[in-house]
């Protein structure tokens, strides 16, 4: 079985610019794939090339094995774009009813009821999109992504203008659809939500991709910090195997151990490893 | 059947939101009823026109067919008003919006949404040209009692113009913002009119080159010459100092004409479109 998206190699250029060079990826099925980089890194790029919006010089885009952009490509996605805008005299219930047409979906009002409930919209079924705060329009737009159960889902950005609860809404939706099987492409700014929903994790730079990994893979063991009657001291290079030899070495020396815990870095360390000193 | 429909109806609510028709209405009414009031003094006092002795022009056909081309004008410019504003941000436009990328990513397939959205604005533009022209016809018939010799084929060369203009916008929308593509189909239909009076006037001075140089501009923009080969059917019955008048006038005769310039009218719109789509399929969104 092809992956749910995958692309191989794939460049592209505007202009004198690389935006991609050569880059490799894969989301399976059922499987939360977190896009992380700086500004510029080409991350919207690629999400714009995997779901149609943009052509590849090089290289190629799939999506459940059909060319990215093809219909049959088109028909298993829902997209999410960073910069969305839903026309304002449709209400939310209209706008999930368009794409319901567009998607050849036969779900009909449960189906917009439903998809309303689940991004917390179910009392705003008749409000028109330009009487909605941002962190409403984003999901609304989360919802229109959802219509016609769509098997791979790339969401640009999804949670960028929302409030924490909002973001706590989408992250459990997302915990759901990984659940269900659905394969999920999110690129985000947002390391700690990446952390906490994603199976995978691929950092961009310049085109490139520069680290991969599930955030477990991507944290690296620094040391074990141990608190003793003397103080803390962190031994360097010590791993989780090593602890109870610490303790035990410790204690047999005459001090009181208060405590000991094991050091990894985080993905924000990694991250900021991998992308060097570029502004996200 | 149904996507198209659904597209089509989209581009129609957005239009009626953004009151596009309000304000095309709005100026509908006002020039029929200015036309009514002019159509309506200028036949009662038809018997006090009396032509120097010895030349022979049929007044009434003369205020009608000048009447009508005056009608016939006004029609295309705010036909083209309405279609420029329908679908001068159709890709462009709305892909800066953030409009755009929601729907082309559905499996509708960007022909049919780009042909969707001309199909709307076309069907749009005919309903209210053929309207405006009809009742500018009916209102010379009840005041004057004169009608054209073709009463339907002058209307349907305006509404075919408008609709090689409505092709023209989006294939500039493809390419252009949409103020940059409002500007330049408004500007190439000024060009297509300029060239008609250069025509016109070409023929009064009986300047070939300068009537050379209109028919290659009516051949460039078909537009213009549907709407000058209206024009020529209107006043087709009008002989002798008449005709020769009405020719002269800005509203006169047509120096491409026939059903060479309609075949290739409807092969250029088929081009645009053609063009237009393949434009944006390969466009970066």
């Amino acid at each position: 079985m092809p992956p749910a998206l995958a692309v191989h190699a794939l460049e592209k250029r505007y202009g004198s610019v690389r935006a991609l060079r050569g880059v490799d990826l894969a989301v399976e099925e059922g499987e939360l794939v977190g896009l992380l980089g700086p500004n510029g890194a080409g991350k919207s790029t690629l999400v714009k090339i995997a779901v149609g919006l943009v052509r590849a010089t090089r290289g190629r885009a799939e999506v459940a094995g059909a060319r990215a952009g093809s219909r049959a490509a088109r028909a298993e996605l829902g997209y999410l774009a960073e910069l969305f805008r839903f026309p304002g005299w449709y209400t939310a219930d209209e706008v999930l009813a368009l794409h319901q047409r567009l998607m050849h979906s036969d779900g009909g009002a449960a189906e917009r009821g439903r998809l309303l409930e689940r991004v917390a919209l179910d009392d705003a079924r008749d409000r028109r999109v330009d009487g909605m705060s941002k962190g409403m329009q984003q999901r609304l737009g989360i919802a229109q992504a959802l219509v016609g159960s769509p098997r791979v889902l790339v969401l640009d950005e999804p949670t960028s203008a929302l409030d924490p609860a909002g973001r706590r809404i989408v992250r459990v939706l997302l915990e759901e659809l990984r659940d269900r099987g659905v394969s999920v492409l999110l690129n985000s700014h947002l390391l700690s939500e990446i952390e906490l929903v994603c199976d995978r994790v691929t950092i961009l730079r310049a085109g490139e991709v520069v680290a991969a990994g599930s955030p477990a893979e991507l944290s690296r063991p620094r040391g074990v910090e141990l608190e003793t009657d003397e103080g803390t001291r962190t031994i360097e290079g010590a791993l989780r195997e090593d602890a109870p030899q610490l303790v035990a070495e410790a204690v047999a020396a005459g001090r009181h151990v208060y405590g000991v815990r094991v050091l990894t870095s985080t993905l924000e360390d990694t991250y900021l490893e991998a992308v060097g000193d570029e502004v996200s | 059947m149904s996507v198209v429909l659904t597209i089509m109806g989209y581009g129609f609510r957005e239009a009626v939101r953004r009151r596009v028709f309000a304000v095309v209405v709005l100026l509908t009414a006002a020039f029929l009823v200015l036309f009514w009031l002019a159509t309506h003094y200028v036949f009662t006092r038809l018997s006090t026109i009396t032509p120097p002795a010895g030349v022979d022009v049929n007044a009434r056909v003369f205020a009608g067919a000048f009447l009508l081309g005056l009608a016939m004008f006004a029609t295309l410019f705010l036909g083209v008003v309405l279609a420029v504003f329908l679908t001068l941000g159709v890709v462009s436009g709305d892909a800066e919006r953030g409009l755009l990328q929601p729907l082309v990513v559905r499996p509708v397939g960007r022909a049919t949404l780009l042909l969707s959205r001309f199909l709307g604005a076309a069907v749009v533009s005919v309903v209210y040209v053929l309207a405006v022209y009809g009742i500018a016809v009916a209102i010379i018939d009840v005041s004057g009692h004169w009608t054209p010799p073709s009463k339907l084929a002058p209307g349907l060369e305006l509404a075919g113009g408008v609709v090689i203009v409505i092709a023209l916008s989006i294939l500039g929308s493809v390419f252009l913002s949409s103020t940059a593509n409002g500007i330049a189909v408004f500007m190439l239909f000024g060009a297509g009119l300029t060239a008609g009076l250069l025509g016109t006037i070409g023929h009064a001075l009986n300047s070939p080159t300068i009537e050379h140089a209109s028919k290659v501009a009516a051949w460039a923009l078909p537009f213009e010459a549907l709407y000058q080969d209206g024009l020529r059917l209107i006043s087709r019955n009008a002989s002798g100092l008449t005709g020769f008048l009405l020719q002269l006038g800005p509203f006169g005769g047509a120096y491409v004409h026939g059903w060479g310039i309609r075949v290739w009218a409807v092969g250029y719109l088929c081009a645009a479109l053609v063009l237009a789509v393949f434009a944006f399929r390969r466009r970066d969104l």
